[in-house]
Parts: structure tokens; sequence; C-alpha cells
């Protein structure tokens, strides 16, 4: 163990050393300064997120088991700043005496998941991939049931730790179909022996579909709103932006670099999955009242949008897929920390009880507003420059007919965009949710994202350092 | 004086901001106001310095132009410039806009953001016609639709949730086409492997393999065509117009319909021309349903707005008829008419928000002999009827003339029949015009609650005033400005003759 193995390995082992420390807190600090906790753990945190920034020899370890190059390093940087704004938003919520003596547990569990992703993202060998899923998986069901009193936040724990065994099992029989044809479990040598014979896509499909329940695409989507649902919105925006985010980058990794052999097969698998997804997502997310089940379905067409990247198996893609990520890091967080600030001050989380929210309170329902036009990728903000290059990655590949169904996607996405503006800007309410003032870290967390909505898009400094590094996998 | 384009988007910019800043409504509409003063006065100087840099001889196709590499990867800029069609619609744009904050001077509720949506709104339509690089052109077309769901949807009267929701999601779907079209054009404008581009005069030196074009043209032209009114896809063109606000109505049939014809000549025609010539056909019977329908639609309303707003589905459908023609004079015709019909029927807009505001219906059969009331608004609006109609020494008269004399010279059958059909529509709007003025203003006066109102007020003459004296301005001396367009057209005549269609 040298410097430079510490710098290349840095963002898991810092991140171990964060989750040890807060539970060594916990179990010898002060029992009455629990608050402290938060800061002291939001602090190590954000030293984390600026050493992930320092730039680092690439190279690999453990034999091959663990890689790092710049790409991977982008990827980590963009989840390690998304956590940093989805923790500034709970801390409002964790100061909340229901939640006081579990203040640790969040951070723990959350932090925990993150080196999971982390490991994920840098795994050169499949068994490295597994725990790293495993790890990024297991202690969201744990945070997914964090409201202990209330059942729906108990129901959603537990159908999202079934429902991601059963998809881990599915993954891991591909697995065991990959090891069974290649006779490797290393994911340089599993590419280079891979063909594409009838065995291999069966152990492909199966790889494919275990992954696809964590990134949610249809028809692996189901458990996605009943536990966006029923956790705490908090956890909610975590697991529908950091963790979609992190399988989102295992995926591509993991097409553009083990499965190239079978290109031709996993496009159109992509190319069905991509049309569907886009399509149910946006379809059920017309019908739904709740917000965060709004926001569940709206994250699922999200996806099908960011398959687009993927399709094509080129550069523009790959560069398009980092940086929509980011864009979509900015706009969702920003929808769900609005949402979250009325959920704690009203307990309201109904479409129908935002009517009238303009006139008691502007400045969220502006913030709102941004968010939601950045989702549906409404020009000059951000989310329209991440679509603009998703798009144009699969117009390369001349996808064109993908295109024209995504684009006319984006329309019926924008309806139920506009469905919520509706009722803030236009409707009137005789018992609108009353003025209120939202904490300061939700304050800090919401321009965090306005800037980033405002300003991703025109600094196009941002797209042009992603794609310079982007392909180097 | 380099960035001078620029301007265009800074000073509305910079307008927004000093709205923020202020508190009372009388200071909101005083900044509003100025800061479009200073865009129409900015519009005068381009046009001033346009003609003056073009008679010196600079050759250019576009000029004034300024570009910045934005996305360096995919090669997107920042590019602007203007020939003598933008500068026209600059100068219309500026002058709709001038007039439709005096028009809206009046509105009370949450005045600031009203101002805010509808100077943002201008912003895009002036990115649009400054740009010259396909993508922050489409940058500033969505940019210039999306405000359209707020300021309809909260300013608005009527069923103005549905009409809003209605329009705007058929314009972002026409949008949502062009952002298609725009990407398939980009991966083919380079040849023989070269860097692709978004800037349409480097695009236009490409010639677009002849596959992509017939798949890409329709999808362009229709895209843009939603805008324009296009039958079928005009259904938004009437809801939104009756439920917007009087100044939206203005801006969105006065400029924002012109989006959709400048675009279908600037972006679909000009860029891919053999695809045009095969399959303009199609759109020419479109386009001539679009008049006559139009029209017939505008003599069964009773709403005010509603005539106009068919009215506008018939006049800007003459505008995509006259850019399929694809001849020097008929396209011509077809910039003269969008400058002429935004000039008349923001005009329109404006009188019929005074009347509204006064008498608090635009049901025709409940109002009659308004001439005797309120004769400075009844004779406004007779003179923009006589320019729909067509009446010589007004605009409407040398725009649709070039256009019927362009579309005539075509020798073939088909084209001089839908021309035929076309011209019937002159006749339709005659009636529609005259019925309106008859009942509205010449006729009994039924409703004596109506006999006691007042004229128009300061505000409401300026905007009234600026758009007669253009109007006749243009009617009476129209050379300048056909001379100005007409010598930009010269690249797309060339680039059309170039491929003998015809």
């Amino acid at each position: 163990m040298n410097i430079e193995t510490f710098f290349i390995m840095r963002h898991e082992l810092l991140l171990t050393a964060a989750v040890l420390t807060t539970l060594l807190m916990e179990l010898f600090g002060n029992p009455r300064k629990k608050e402290s906790i938060i800061y002291i753990s939001m602090a190590m945190f954000g030293v984390i997120t600026l050493i992930g920034f320092i730039p680092s020899p690439e190279g690999e370890m453990f034999g091959g088991m663990y890689i790092s190059s710049t790409a991977r390093l982008i990827m980590k940087n963009i989840l390690n700043a998304g956590t940093l704004i989805a923790l500034i938003f709970s801390v409002d919520w964790l100061k909340r005496d229901e939640n006081k003596d579990r203040i640790s547990e969040y951070f723990i569990l959350l932090l925990s998941t993150l080196i999971g992703m982390n490991f994920m993202i840098s795994s050169g060998h499949f068994l490295m991939f597994y725990i790293g899923l495993e790890l990024a998986t297991i202690p969201i069901a744990a945070l997914a049931a964090f409201d202990r009193y209330k059942n729906k936040s108990a129901e959603a724990g537990i159908k999202l730790i079934l429902s991601s065994s059963l998809s881990s099992g599915v993954l891991l029989y591909g697995l065991s179909l990959i090891y069974g044809v290649t006779g490797t479990l290393y994911m340089a040598e599993t590419a280079s022996a891979f063909s594409s014979g009838g065995l291999q896509t069966l152990g492909f499909i199966f790889f494919f579909a275990g992954l696809a329940f964590k990134v949610s695409t249809v028809p692996f989507h189901l458990w996605t709103a009943d536990v966006y649902e029923g956790a705490p919105v908090n956890v909610t925006a975590y697991l529908s932006v950091i963790s979609k985010g992190a399988a989102v980058f295992t995926l591509i990794i993991m097409l553009f670099t083990v499965f190239p052999a079978i290109a031709a097969t996993w496009q159109k698998v992509i190319y069905i999955v991509s049309i569907l997804t886009m399509t149910v997502g946006n379809l059920f997310a017309i019908r739904q009242q709740n917000l965060k089940r709004f926001l569940a379905f709206s994250s699922i067409s999200q996806v099908g949008y960011i398959l687009l990247g993927f399709i094509g198996g080129n550069e523009l893609g790959m560069a398009a897929v980092i940086y929509y990520i980011l864009v979509y890091i900015f706009s969702n967080l920003g929808a769900f920390g609005v949402v979250a600030a009325i959920s704690n001050f009203s307990g309201k989380e109904n479409i129908n009880d935002y009517k009238g929210l303009y006139r008691t309170n502007p400045a969220l329902s502006l913030a709102m507003m941004l968010a939601l036009f950045s989702l549906a990728g409404i020009p000059p903000v951000a989310g329209f420059f991440g679509k603009f290059f998703l798009f144009a990655a699969a117009a390369e590949k001349g996808y064109y007919i993908l295109v024209l169904i995504a684009v006319l996607n984006t329309i019926i996405s924008l309806y139920y965009y506009l469905l919520i503006i509706k009722a803030m800007f236009l409707t009137t309410s005789e018992a609108p949710i009353e003025q209120f003032r939202s904490g300061f870290f939700t304050k800090l967390g919401l321009g965090i994202c306005i800037a980033g909505i405002a300003a991703t898009g025109f600094a196009s400094i941002l797209f042009e350092a992603v794609r310079q590094y982007s392909f180097g996998i | 004086m380099d960035n001078m384009l620029s301007l265009f988007i800074v000073i509305p910019a910079l307008t927004v901001a000093g709205i923020l800043f202020v508190r009372e409504i009388k200071q909101v509409r005083m900044v509003a106001a100025l800061g479009m003063g200073i865009q129409l006065v900015m519009a005068a100087v381009l046009v001033f310095c346009y003609l003056s840099a073009s008679s010196s001889g600079a050759g250019d196709e576009m000029l004034f132009v300024k570009d910045f590499v934005w996305f360096k990867s995919l090669n997107i800029h920042y590019a602007v410039g203007v020939d003598g069609i933008s500068v026209a619609m600059i100068m219309l744009t500026a002058l709709v806009v001038f007039a439709g904050i005096f028009s809206s001077w009046e509105v009370e509720y949450l005045t600031k953001e009203f101002f805010i949506s509808l100077i943002l709104l201008a912003t895009g339509v002036f990115g649009f016609f400054i740009s010259i690089d396909l993508f922050t052109m489409f940058l500033f077309y969505e940019l210039a639709v999306i405000p359209m769901y707020l300021l309809i949807g909260i300013w608005g009267s009527g069923p103005k949730e549905y009409s809003a929701m209605k329009l705007t999601l058929m314009l972002m779907g026409g949008s949502a086409l062009i952002l298609l079209g725009i990407l398939g054009i980009y991966f083919n404008s380079a040849d023989n492997g070269g860097q692709f581009t978004f800037n349409i005069m480097e695009i236009s030196k490409v010639s677009i393999p002849l596959p992509e074009q017939r798949f890409f043209f329709p999808i362009t032209f229709i895209g843009f065509g939603i805008l324009g009114a296009l039958f079928p896809f005009h259904t938004w063109s009437p809801d939104g117009h009756a439920s917007a606000p009087t100044a939206v109505s203005m801006l969105h049939a006065g400029v924002l319909m012109k989006l959709g014809g400048y675009g279908a000549f600037r972006v679909a025609i000009f860029l891919m021309p053999q695809a045009a010539a095969e399959l303009n056909w199609i759109f020419i019977i479109l386009t001539s349903v679009s008049v006559v329908y139009g029209a017939l639609g505008a003599i069964v309303q009773k709403d005010l707005k509603y005539i106009n707003a068919y009215s506008s589905v018939s006049h800007c459908g003459l505008v995509l008829f006259a850019v399929l023609m694809m001849n020097r004079p008929a396209m011509n015709g077809a910039i003269l008419q969008m400058i002429s019909h935004g000039l008349m029927t923001a005009l329109f807009f404006a009188l019929i928000g005074m009347i509204y505001g006064r008498t608090h219906t635009r049901m025709i059969n409940e109002m009659g002999g308004l001439l005797k009331i309120i004769p400075f608004i009844s004779v406004a609006y007779i003179i923009a009827g006589l320019a729909s109609l067509g009446l010589p020494g007004l605009s409407g008269f040398v725009a649709e003339m070039t256009i019927f004399t362009g579309a005539f010279q075509h020798a073939g059958l088909f084209h001089r029949i839908v021309t035929i059909i076309v011209i019937t529509s002159i006749v339709i709007t005659a009636v529609y015009i005259l019925r309106v003025v008859a009942i509205l203003l010449l006729g009994a006066q039924n409703n004596r609650h109506y006999e006691h109102i007042a004229d128009a007020r300061w505000f409401e003459k300026v905007p009234a005033i600026i758009l007669i004296v253009s109007i006749a301005g243009i009617g009476m001396a129209p050379y300048w400005l056909s001379s100005m367009t007409g010598a930009s057209l010269q690249p797309v005549i060339e680039k059309i003759m170039a491929i003998k269609p015809f």
C-alpha cells in the first residue's frame, strides 16, 4: 500500500473510513449531542468529494479485479456530488425528533451503498461486481424502511429486498452461464472469449435482466413506484438518482467493454427495451396523483431516453449518458427537494395539494418549475442539452425512427410535467399549502440544484470534459 | 457595432432583469416599455445599417456575422447573422412587441410575471431570427414557445387551461419533429467524411443525399408548418388565440406564427430543395386547404377573436403556399405576406382587446354601431380590415398580388388550378371582414349599455398608430422592403435553379 494505490482506490477507502468513523461516533460519542454527527459526517463526505476530484493515475489492482480510469473517476465524482446534494436535503429531515436516534444509521447505510456503487463501477471481475451490487442494494432496503412506524415504509423495504434478491438470482444465473461458456470471471478475458453463440446470448440476457431491475427498465420496473412511494422522500431521491445513476453507469461499462462481441444482439434488446421503458413510464406517469409515484414513473421514462445513448455503442453516446446523469442529478434532486420540503412541512404529497402554490410559496414553485422543465428537456435549462446529446448519439448511428419515438414521447412527458406547473401556477385553491420558510439546508440544496440546472447546459466545458475522457473506460 | 446582433438578445435579458428589481406596477411597465423601445430603435438602426452595408456592395449572404464555438466536439456554434429577410422580420418583431407592451398596459394580475414572460417570449423570437446555427435557432424556437403556456394559462380568458395545454403540446410536438429534422440534416451535412456542421450557410453548400431529403423534408416542414397553421395541424390556433390575453394574441399571431413560415423556408426548403420540389404537391394541397378552409371558417364565427384566428390560419397558410411555389416572386410575396399579416393581425388583436375591455363581450351580434361611439378604434379596425382583404395602398395587397403573380407563373395545370382556388379566398376574406364591419361598427346600436363607453386612451392609441403607419407605409412604398428581401432570396433561388425542378 503506497500513496499511488491509495489514490487509485481513494473513493472506496475514504468512504469506508468515513463509515467506520460514523459508527465509532455513534458508539462512543455523547448521546446528547447526536446532532453533531450530521455535521461531522457531512464534513467528512464533503472532503471526500473534493479529494475525488484530484487527478490521479489510472491503474489496476488485485490482479485486475479492480480497475480505475479517468472515465470511471468522472462517474464516481458525479455520484459523489449527487450524494452530497442528497445529504444536504436530508439534514432538516434528520433533525426531526423521530429521526434523532437514528442519524448515524442513515449515514452508515447510505455511504455503504455508495461504496458498493463505486466497486460496481470499478470492477474488473464479476465477483467484485456482484459484491458491489449487493452492497449497493441491501442497505437501501433498510433505508427504504427507515420510517419504522409507517406501514408503507416497511412495505417498501420488503418489496425492495424481495425484488432485488430475485434480480440478483437472475443475474447470478446469467453469470454462471457466462462463466460456463468462457471459463473465466475476469471481464477483460470474458470480452475476448465472448462470441455470439446461443448460450452466450442467453447468459447475456439473464445478466442484462438482472441489471435492468436496478435501472428499472420496463418490464422490470414494477417495484419502482411502490418503493418510491413508501420510502421517505429523501431516501427516494437518493434511490431514484444516485442508485439509478450508478446502475446506468455500470450497465454502459458492461455493454461497451464486456459484451462488444454481441453488440448486434444487445442493440436489438436496447431498442425494444428503450421504446417500452419510455412509453410505459410516460403513460403511467400521466395517471399518478401522488408526487412520489409520479416522479417514480417519470424517472422510469427518463431511463428510456438514457438508453438512446447506449444504442449506438459510440463515443458520443457514452459522453451523452454520463453528461445526462449529471443533469438528471440536478433536475431530479431539485424536484425531490421541493417535494421533500413540502412533505416535511405539511405532509401533503398529492398534485391537487399543490394548487395555488405559487401564490403562497413562489420560490419553491419556481424551483419546481425549473426542475420540471429540465426533466422535460425545455431550453435553455440543462435537460434540453442532455436530451439533445442523447438523441444526437442515437441519430449518429442512424436510429432515426427510435429518435422519432423518443421525441414524441417527450411531448407526452411534457404534458404531465405541465400538469404540475398548471396546479402550481394556473389554478387557485381554497386551502393552499400555507406559506412557510424552509430550513437553511433545504435552501442550500435547492440553490445548488438550480445553479446546476441553469449552468450545466450553457457551460459547454463540462460536456467537453466528459466527452474527452469518457471513452477510455 | 461588431456584436450588434447579440444586443437583440441582451437588451430583452436586461429588461427582464430590470423588471425583477422594480416593485410597482407603473415601474414594471415603464421598464418594459423602455427596454422594448430601445429594442425598436435598435431594429431601425439595424435596418439602416443593413441597407447601407448592402448598397455599398457587401456581397455576403449574411451580414454582421458573429461566430463563437460553443460545443466544440459537436461543432455547435453560437452563430448570428442577418440577411434582408431576417432584418425585415426583426423589424416586424420589434414593432409588434413594442405595440404589445402598450396593449397590456392595464394588466393588473401578477404584472411583473406577465411582462417577464412576454419579454422572454420576445427574446426567443429575436434569437430565432438572428441565428444562423440550427442548434441555437432551435433553442430560441423552444424558448419562444414555452412561455406561451403560462401567458395563456394564467392571464387568458375562457377555457384557458385547455387552450394553453393544447397549444403548447401541439407546438412542442412540432418542435420535436424539427429536432429530429435538425439531427438528420446535421448528420448529412458533410461531404465525404468532413466535419458535420449546424451552420445553415455551410450546409446550404452541401447537397444532402436525396433519400435522406425525402425522409427529413416532410418532417421538418410539418414541424415548422404546425406553427404556421398548416392544415390539419392548425387546430391549436383558434382556441389558443381566443383564450390568450391581448398582447399574447398579437405576438403569437403577429410574430410567432411567422417563425413557422420563416423556418419552413430557411431550413426545410433552402437546405433540402430536391425533396421540396418532389414532395411540394402534397403540401401545396394542404396549404390550399388551410387558406380556403381558414377563410370559410372565419365566416361562420361570431367571436371576434375566433374570426381573426381563422383569418390567421388562412393568411399564414398563404405564406406556406407561396413558399412552396419555389420561385422568386412567390417567395418574395411570402415574406411580404409575413410582414403584412404580422402587422395587421397585431392591430386586429390590439383593437379587439380594446373593444373587449370596454364591452366585456367579443360576440359581434351583441354589439353594434360602435363607429359612432368609439370612432378611433372603429376606424382603425376598418383600416386593418381593408388591409386584410387586400385593398391597394395597404400592405395586404402588395403581398397577395406578388404571391399570386408568382404562383401563376408555373405553367403546369396543377399549379394553376390550386392558385385559382386559393385566389377565391380573397373574396371570402372580403365577406367575413365586411360582415364584421357591417354588424359591429356600422349596424344599429342594439345595447344601451355601450352608449357611454370611452374611446381609446393614449396608451391604446400608440400601438394602433404605430401599426397603421407601418401597414400604410408598406402599402404605399413597397419597393424598399421588397427589394431588400428580394435581394436576399438570391442564394435560395440559385440553389433551387441548380436542380432545375420545373
